[in-house]
């Protein structure tokens, strides 16, 4: 027992070198990733139609004023030049509408409150994290038990009813049910307020029913399908055949292998609350990050368009990556994987090196 | 001769579907005694694995479904005593090894838990007596022992086929169900495993069901043999006598197809057709369509079991015998 649990460590040093170069691997692969993302909404708020620079000035400013404005801001220079400033940083003529760039992460100030646009994004990404995080625990909570129970008690009553109202979660759109459940517990219960701050506990459950329902029923289809699938394997019929309890099979050995695919599927919901949280936290004027964009693409506030969208695909794309490095903590053949994969990587560059050493 | 470890009476196994209804065992019977070893052979369909199934009360549900008869085991008929008596049975006093050792692991578990995991229910060990007894049982089946961290993918076949025996054999079991134990391997493996299986079920007594359709591989091991056909055992008897003197027509043809080194053969000799579409059965007895000796009335007689000196078998031809 004591040498098994002496090879373990070493296999887990080694094992530790590998996951390390497969997440530097991982980290180098996100700059591509968010340099395509910068471009494409670069690209889209480039060719927008309105004129920031008409916005900012008094409704009766002269064509030259606008024009001196534009120059100013940098406006009036060529697409490319234009998306240089906004990746390297800007130096005007002025003062006011310089920034260091998004590599120093610092692309300005907003044109409308004047503030810093990622100053604003940081103080208020933390509401938006807070919605979102109770939105994951409850579609968690309560789609993982109703993905098992569906799965147990297949084509069973319960099985129905959360059949029909996993329908019902995916298709309705998240402004309408919103907007249902301030009809139903704001206006004629008066259960919960209507305007969801996040100072106030109670006005939180109605935005974050709202953002989970969607992601709540995909996860309990998902839960069901897998534990469905994995109950067919030959290895539950193992454990059933050592004369375990029924709810340790399932608990034990069914559980943590139906929730692999389940895992990628909220991963995927986690980048998904936290870009769904746009629409909900716009009927519940909810102050997050989503009601920032939805302002700023309302006011053509280029620099806070920008930032909060390059935001939210960096969150994505952590998240994502977050994601993929839990598999390995619950499946081990995953985490073989990775070995594997930095096993090759050494050998191959061994080879290279080898190659050119010989003449 | 004592009374039976395992009887089966008259067994009869159906799968139910949406569209059909499948008869996977029509009416089997069977004794054992204590350390006992029985070869049951057959086609693929012929419902062995079927039979072993039902004894652990373990047929697919919703679908598999004992219709009729009754398995007794030390006594107790299985289908009447609660569940939770039946688990205490499983893995315990009766357990199996499954055909198919690349999916019958829990591939998230190391193989070390997966073994102690009988062994902590039924014997109440702790987590640090069940690792030591683990731990005997890997080098009991040829695993060296700080391998039990280890998860399945990092075995080779042969390997996991191993663990799965080790675990089957983990609380002593009184009656061992071992299903295909060696057809996923290469042949060299094949008998170093059945060489494990024949020690240990003398060292321990064990009674052994060993479901093939290998009759090399039951002649190496077993004291009697079974051959089933279309849910039904056409024939029984001690393995010399089978083997020397086979009496069913099917069993006949079954030495026939197994290739021979001592005669010139230009090709192996083969039953014509196919085994039976098991949710519609022939009329009379289920061979008679393939059937070499084939009689007028054998699609409208179903042949009783005639018993002749121990031997048994299910055919026309031998009605006049009884």
């Amino acid at each position: 027992m004591n040498r098994g649990q002496a090879g373990c460590s070493l296999i887990d040093f080694e094992q530790r070198g590998a996951m390390l170069r497969y997440l530097f691997h991982r980290i180098l692969q996100l700059i591509p990733v968010i340099l395509g993302v910068t471009l494409i909404v670069f690209t889209l708020t480039y060719i927008a139609p309105g004129d920031p620079a008409r916005l900012l000035l008094p409704q009766d400013a002269s064509d030259e004023d606008v024009a001196q404005l534009k120059h100013a801001m940098g406006l009036d220079r060529s697409f490319f030049v234009q998306y240089y400033h906004f990746l390297f940083g800007y130096d005007g003529p002025g003062d006011s509408f310089d920034y260091k760039g998004l590599f120093a992460l610092d692309l300005g100030r907003s044109y409308v409150s004047n503030r810093p646009v990622f100053g604003t994004i940081l103080e208020r990404f933390p509401n938006t994290v807070l919605l979102s995080t109770v939105a994951l625990c409850l579609s968690i909570l309560v789609s993982i038990p109703f993905g098992i129970i569906s799965a147990t008690r297949q084509y069973s009553k319960t099985d129905m009813v959360v059949t029909v109202l996993a329908l019902v979660g995916i298709s309705m759109p998240a402004f309408w049910l919103g907007m249902l459940l301030i009809w139903i517990f704001s206006v004629q219960l008066r259960l919960f307020p209507s305007l969801a701050v996040p100072s106030n506990p109670l006005s939180i459950v109605l935005p974050a029913i709202t953002l989970a329902a969607m992601s709540t029923a995909v996860q309990t289809r998902m839960t069901r399908s897998s534990m469905l699938e994995v109950m067919r394997q030959d290895y539950i019929r193992t454990a059933r055949a050592k004369g375990l309890d029924e709810k340790v099979v399932i608990r034990k050995h069914a559980l943590r292998n139906a929730l692999i695919p389940v895992v990628t599927v909220v991963g995927i919901q986690v980048g998904q609350l936290l870009v769904g949280a746009v629409l909900t936290e716009t009927v519940f004027s909810y102050p997050g990050i989503g009601t920032i964009m939805v302002d700023a693409i309302n006011r053509k506030d280029t620099p806070q368009i920008l930032a909060s969208v390059v935001f939210m695909a960096l969150i994505f794309a952590v998240v994502n990556l977050i994601v993929d490095i839990l598999y390995a903590f619950i499946d081990p053949r995953i985490k073989a994987q990775y070995i594997q994969a930095g096993k090759k990587k050494k050998r191959g560059l061994f080879h290279v090196i080898s190659r050119k050493a010989t003449p | 001769m004592g009374e039976a470890q395992l009887s089966i009476r008259n067994l009869y196994v159906e799968y139910h579907t949406d569209e059909e209804v499948v008869h996977a065992v029509n009416g089997i019977s069977l004794d054992l005694e204590q350390g006992e070893s029985l070869g049951l052979v057959g086609e693929t369909g012929a419902g062995k694995t079927t039979t072993a199934l039902s004894i652990l009360g373990l047929l697919p549900k919703p679908n598999g479904k004992v219709t009729s008869g009754s398995i007794f085991f030390e006594g107790k008929e299985l289908s009447q005593i609660p569940e939770e008596e039946m688990r205490q049975i499983r893995g315990n006093r009766i357990s199996m090894i499954f055909q198919d050792p690349m999916t019958s692991l829990n591939p998230i578990f190391p193989v070390g838990e997966q073994i102690a995991e009988a062994l902590e229910i039924h014997f109440s060990l702790s987590k640090e007596q069940a690792a030591k007894r683990t731990a005997e049982l890997l080098e009991l089946v040829g695993i060296p022992r700080n391998r039990m961290g280890e998860y399945p993918h990092q075995f080779s076949g042969g390997m996991k086929q191993r663990v799965v025996i080790a675990m089957a054999l983990a609380c002593n079991p009184k009656l061992l169900l071992a299903d295909e134990p060696t057809t996923a391997l290469d042949v060299t493996i094949q008998a170093q495993v059945l060489r494990m299986i024949r020690d240990l079920k003398r060292r321990m007594r064990t009674t052994l069901i060993l479901i093939s359709h290998d009759l090399g591989v039951v002649a190496q091991i077993c004291d009697t043999v079974a051959i089933m056909y279309a849910g039904k055992i056409m024939e029984y008897g001690k393995i010399e006598d089978v083997f020397h003197h086979p009496l069913h027509p099917y069993t006949e043809g079954l030495f026939a197809s197994i290739p021979r080194l001592d005669r010139t053969q230009k090709r192996l000799s083969s039953i014509p057709g196919l085994i039976p579409d098991p949710s519609n059965l022939p009329s009379g007895c289920v061979f008679h369509p393939r059937c070499p000796y084939r009689m007028d009335v054998c699609n409208q007689i179903v042949p009783t079991t005639v018993e002749w000196e121990g031997r048994k078998v299910q055919c026309l031809k031998y009605q006049e015998l009884s």
